[in-house]
């Protein structure tokens, strides 16, 4: 239905690993606030992980778009 | 005890839900009739309507209670996905689908009037109403009051804001709307869970060094205050899933006998559910074609086998970081009220000069809970000796509770570990998962409405135009209903366990009702319909009649007389279903063969097994056929018994 869902989906999540990437890049000298996750800079790690799903979605939406109708295989 | 978020954390919430509240106005454009809006015009992608289906299932109610089943209960609880969900999911999409998706019925209980007369589909229909509103009010109470207590969050304004954003995407752009963004949610919940997960095995040292921590719990439970003194298990009781079930009901920590487990979770509760429960089997009915249908379940179920790695594990990191000492960490006490405090306060102030056996007693009577020696004496000794902050005595009365509280394990996991902005996307797959329950019972609401109760007996031979005004009228009045159970269920918590109770005796037959219908073509309506009845009475009387170790006549049974006490109430809640599903597949066998048939085979055909033609394969490649990819499925889902047993 007109909508192809991969394009919000990638949107968002790009949009919040981006934040979360930044964010953690900023911060990432400040090792009490990382203390509680072990010592990991998580929102950096995370937020490249969430950048990366977000590129892959918006990526297939975009296969999608060229090659009507989008296979909808499992 | 509370959190507070950053800015940032916001930043992804309102993120979000600019996204979903956007997804519906994306939507708004194509929904032009009551089919647009109701079933998604049968349009949808297999991979799309396979992760709504797993996502509707996914309330926050189970995110939260999957966690806390495994801190109780260990791996054991992976039953309710590996025996209780899998093999049911596998039959939806091979053998059941087919007459579903082929009927043209537009909701389950359509295809009840189709198959037997309006008796039926009445019964199911207006159960099936008011268990989503109820089911939906349940599940906002609980999630609430659990950010007000996380975040301090105002009650009302949770329930009221989470409620509108969820009417908004779902009146735009109706069941589409919410399959779209369930699927956004799925993608949420997983991501924003994940890295808790992985922290919380991190800090522990290892899967491996998990499962050595929780041998020595399971020898010695009450070492921790999770079982009373005296309770012991093999050592493998928190770690293996048949092992310790296949030991009998005394030896596992479900207390659970593997007939119950197998039979009445895996077979009566779990087909029930997931083959008749018009909320998950509606995404199916979505999808664009009879194979896409049909490979809907099986798309959500391989995510659905994973799951227990992110909602059961928590529950297993949770209690083995409570043996380590030097994480000082605990699974959060119950709630205490602030007349308890008070009431405390006034207790530990005056029993200093009491000796320490004294002072506890009074302590704990005070409280109300069963409380630790050790800290309650030092509390009383500090409280003499220097004057202690409020807040101070609230935290270490509070901490001193050697109770547990495991519903607030999962939250105590995310406060635990998450810096700002992990913090913030935790939390928004937390609400992530309470939206699209929320919408999933909200667009089961309005279907079954509009078509089953409002078309069928109301008002039929309307225009379209008139049933969209309605489909729309009836969301909005759905939420409404759900917001007063909400608060129902907040002011009477003991009338909605009674409500609950009620549901489950509804649900426990139907399953031998929608068994019988589609694969014997004998059965009558008036055999479906007294099945049904009698099937739920007997479950009515049952729980009447047996009780479980520990808990008192009354509401958890055995009210009438005790002929049975269950080892559990988990064994107690199979057992129920196991006679209802008994009692009801009998008599409608018995009263069909001696009722009259009032549907001829021509009028069945398409809707019963023996008279609809085979589906035809040969047009579809191997990987996309059902019988092939449920094969594979249940061939993966033993292997994993097979890893954990």
């Amino acid at each position: 239905m007109g909508l192809d869902i991969r394009w919000p989906i990638g949107l968002m999540f790009s949009l919040v690993g981006l934040l979360m990437t930044v964010y953690g890049f900023l911060t990432r000298a400040d090792e009490q606030m990382y203390h509680r996750s072990l010592g990991i800079n998580i929102n950096l790690v995370w937020g490249v992980v969430l950048l990366v799903f977000g590129a892959c979605m918006l990526f297939l939406a975009n296969r999608g778009k060229a090659k009507p109708p989008a296979a909808g295989g499992g | 005890m509370q959190v507070t978020l950053t800015w940032l954390d916001y930043l992804i919430l309102l993120t979000y839900t600019a996204f979903v509240i956007g997804i519906g106005f994306a939507l708004k454009k194509y929904m032009r009739s009551t089919s647009d809006f109701l079933t998604s015009g049968r349009s949808i992608p297999t991979w799309v309507t396979g992760l709504a289906f797993i996502s509707a299932n996914l309330g926050a109610l189970e995110l939260v209670g999957m966690a806390a089943s495994g801190a109780k209960y260990g791996i054991i609880t992976a039953h309710f996905y590996w025996v209780g969900a899998i093999p049911a999911m596998v039959f939806l999409a091979v053998f059941m689908m087919p007459f579903y998706y082929g009927s043209k019925a537009r909701s389950v209980p359509e295809y009840l009037k189709m198959r037997f007369d309006e008796r039926v589909r009445a019964l199911n229909s207006i159960s099936f109403a008011v268990m989503t509103v109820f089911a939906s009010g349940i599940s906002m109470n609980a999630l609430a009051k659990l950010l007000n207590l996380l975040l301090g969050w105002n009650y009302h304004a949770s329930l009221w804001i989470c409620s509108a954003v969820v009417l908004l995407y779902v009146l735009k752009g109706g069941l589409t709307s919410a399959i779209y963004t369930e699927v956004l949610q799925f993608f949420m919940i997983v991501l924003g869970f994940a890295p808790v997960v992985y922290l919380g095995l991190k800090d522990v040292g290892g899967y491996a060094r998990l499962t050595d921590l929780l041998k020595g719990v399971a020898t010695n439970p009450s070492s921790l205050n999770l079982r009373p003194e005296g309770i012991h298990y093999g050592a493998n009781a928190w770690t293996s899933a048949w092992h310790t079930l296949l030991a009998g009901p005394a030896n596992n920590p479900m207390g659970v006998d593997w007939f119950a487990m197998i039979f009445g979770l895996g077979f009566v509760l779990s087909f029930g559910y997931w083959c008749t429960n018009f909320l998950v089997v509606q995404r199916a009915m979505a999808a664009r074609n009879m194979t896409a249908a049909r490979n809907t379940p099986l798309v959500a179920a391989v995510p659905k086998m994973l799951f227990p790695a992110l909602v059961i594990l928590p529950g297993m990191i949770a209690v083995a970081l409570m043996t380590i000492p030097s994480k000082g960490y605990r699974i959060p006490a119950p709630i205490l009220d602030n007349a308890v405090y008070a009431r405390a306060t006034a207790v530990v102030a005056s029993s200093a000069a009491l000796p320490p056996d004294e002072a506890f007693k009074d302590v704990s009577a005070a409280v109300g809970k069963r409380m630790d020696p050790v800290k309650v004496a030092e509390l009383v000794k500090d409280y003499a000796a220097a004057p202690m902050p409020a807040d101070t005595f609230r935290d270490r009365l509070w901490n001193s509770v050697a109770e547990y509280d495991y519903d607030g394990v999962i939250l105590s996991l995310v406060k635990r570990y998450c810096p700002p902005g992990l913090l913030g996307l935790a939390l928004t797959g937390l609400l992530a998962s309470f939206m699209s329950g929320m919408a999933g019972n909200v667009t089961a609401f309005n279907t079954v409405w509009t078509y089953d109760l409002y078309q069928a007996y109301l008002a039929p031979n309307r225009s379209d135009e008139h049933y969209m005004k309605m489909a729309r009228g009836v969301t909005l009045v759905g939420i409404l209903l759900s917001i007063a159970c909400a608060y129902f269920a907040a002011l009477y918590n003991n009338a909605m366990d009674i409500i609950q109770l009620v549901f489950a005796f509804v649900n426990a037959p139907l399953f031998a009702t929608f068994l019988l219908g589609m694969f014997w073509k004998r059965t009558t309506g008036t055999g479906a319909f007294i099945g049904l009845l009698a099937g739920t009475f007997t479950s009515g009387v049952v729980h009447a009649i047996t009780i479980s170790q520990g808990n008192a006549p009354g509401m958890k049974g055995g009210y009438i007389t005790i002929f049975h006490t269950f080892p559990s109430e988990m064994a107690q809640n199979f057992w129920l279903a196991i006679y209802a599903f008994i009692v009801c597949f009998g008599l409608t066998v018995g009263i069909s063969l001696s009722t009259r048939r009032t549907k001829t085979d021509q009028e069945l055909t398409g809707l019963v097994y023996s008279l609809t033609p085979k589906i035809k394969a040969e047009g579809v490649p191997l990987y996309e056929r059902p019988a092939v990819i449920g094969t594979v499925l249940i061939l993966a889902c033993v292997a994993l018994n097979l890893i954990f047993w």
